[in-house]
């Protein structure tokens, strides 16, 4: 593996074997000194040229739990506000010694052209709305100690399909270890095309809500004009929020996810962000877990066959 | 290829490091097994069952993978990491347990790892073969056999809970 750009077109052996070895990273993450000395001497840039917290910290803290140095970038203090160009910024960094390139970029296709300027490893930390791949191998890696697997696994994912990223990258993984992603969204939130996509469409929440064995609420991104696509938040909420009365409907054994940050009260009701079966703070602490998988199989050589 | 162990060979060496075990540490209770991955973890639960037969303790056994402490990153491919399961080792005298010593730059690994734990009283090393070609100084506190050899010679630990039976065996230069 060269780079970790995409879940789309994954091979599910890589995928599995990526899991596996963030199985190891959440014992290791467990210990009383949380750190082992694996990728000392490496550097891992984190280029953020569009705001994330969550996204960055996971990675800088990942990159640290292995023992790696980080150095980070973010726009707002840059010489992008004099102008220099993606190019000359992201080689400006592997100049300084970076040994891998974090990337998240506002447009699509960014992180694969950094990979063509640069000649060490990038990984993709979101680019514009199309992929967040540790994204979806948190969510994956959440799912599987979860359920033990996700060979069959239902999985509703539901909200703005189209301007996610998460979603995309979600499809791909979830599918490409067994499960059956259903999108649950009217046409106005789909894309224009499914074409080649694993996945069925449902226009409306309460139509599967029983059936499912997972329900992924997408974010409603109002700083993306998410008020724009849908005629209101009320009504937004009356069809695909996941509220108390829709929890109760879920299966017992069923769980919530959700990308974070969560607007409670808009795709999910406070009581429902507070409940056991809802994973996010697991989402969060495996992906820590998961970016080490993604960091050390990039750093740190070949696995023996 | 040359048979240095059978079967019997490695239970009467288990069985009389288990001995050791007890009669350096004075009784096995404050003692704690982590066989290193992969052969000296069914090494070491078989030590635990020895130790149980003679001193009556069920002594806390564990496993350790030391992949992420390997000092040659990049030199060669990396073995699939396995789960590491360690007991508490505050103020136990741990005894590491591995299948073959070589050049140490296993068990060097093993104590960082360890130290990442916990602060055990003492750490021990039993092996059930010493081939010799120290690189690091480490040397172990309880060996099965030693058994000279030459540096491109290949020694084969076989165990039965992971390759059907017993044995161990040398695999000659020009083979």
């Amino acid at each position: 593996m060269k780079h970790f750009l995409t879940t789309e077109g994954a091979i599910r052996a890589d995928l599995d074997a990526l899991l596996d070895e963030a199985d190891i990273y959440v014992e290791v993450l467990r210990r009383p000194i949380p750190k082992v000395p694996t990728l000392r001497g490496k550097t891992v840039a984190t280029m953020f040229f569009e705001p994330s917290t969550r996204t960055r910290l996971s990675f800088e803290r990942a990159a640290k739990a292995l023992s790696a140095d980080t150095m980070s970038f973010s726009p707002g203090t840059s010489s992008l506000s004099k102008g220099e160009s993606l190019k000359d910024t992201v080689l400006t960094i592997t100049a300084m010694g970076a040994d891998l390139m974090v990337v998240r970029h506002k447009s699509t296709g960014a992180p694969w052209r950094v990979a063509e300027w640069v000649d060490i490893p990038v990984v993709n930390g979101g680019d514009g709305a199309h992929q967040h791949p540790t994204q979806a191998m948190l969510d994956s890696l959440t799912l599987r100690r979860r359920f033990g697997k996700l060979d069959g696994l239902r999985i509703g994912i539901v909200g703005d399909i189209r301007h996610s990223r998460v979603a995309r990258s979600d499809i791909f993984a979830f599918a490409a270890l067994g499960a059956e992603v259903i999108l649950i969204a009217p046409p106005t939130l789909l894309p224009v095309d499914l074409g080649g996509w694993p996945a069925t469409t449902v226009p409306r929440l309460d139509d599967v809500i029983g059936d499912l064995d997972a329900v992924y609420l997408l974010r409603v991104q109002t700083e993306r004009g998410g008020a724009s696509v849908f005629p209101s938040l009320p009504e937004y909420v009356s069809r695909f929020g996941m509220t108390r009365e829709r929890f109760r409907r879920l299966s017992p054994e069923a769980v919530v996810l959700h990308p974070g940050p969560m607007n409670r009260g808009v795709e999910i009701a406070p009581e429902v962000a507070d409940d056991e079966r809802c994973l996010v703070l697991n989402q969060v602490d495996l992906g820590v877990a998961v970016r080490m998988a993604v960091l050390n199989r990039l750093l740190g050589g070949d696995e023996d066959a | 290829m040359r048979n240095v162990m059978d079967g019997a060979d490695v239970g009467r060496v288990i069985r009389r490091i288990a001995h050791e075990v007890i009669e350096h540490n004075r009784g096995a209770s404050s003692v704690v097994l982590v066989g290193i991955h992969t052969r000296g973890v069914p090494l070491a639960h078989r030590l635990a069952s020895a130790i149980a037969e003679f001193d009556d303790v069920v002594v806390p056994t564990g496993s350790l993978d030391i992949g992420l402490y390997r000092d040659d990153l990049g030199l060669r491919p990396r073995p699939k990491l396995e789960p590491s399961e360690i007991p508490a080792i505050d103020g136990a005298d741990v005894v590491l347990v591995d299948d073959v010593l070589f050049t140490g730059r296993t068990i060097r690994a093993a104590l960082d790892a360890l130290a990442d734990y916990g602060r055990p009283k003492s750490v021990q090393l039993a092996v059930l073969v010493d081939r010799g070609h120290r690189e690091l100084p480490i040397r172990p506190d309880y060996v099965g056999k030693n058994i000279p050899t030459a540096r491109t010679e290949r020694v084969q630990v076989m165990l039965a809970e992971l390759d059907g039976s017993d044995a161990v065996t040398i695999t000659g230069e020009g083979e």
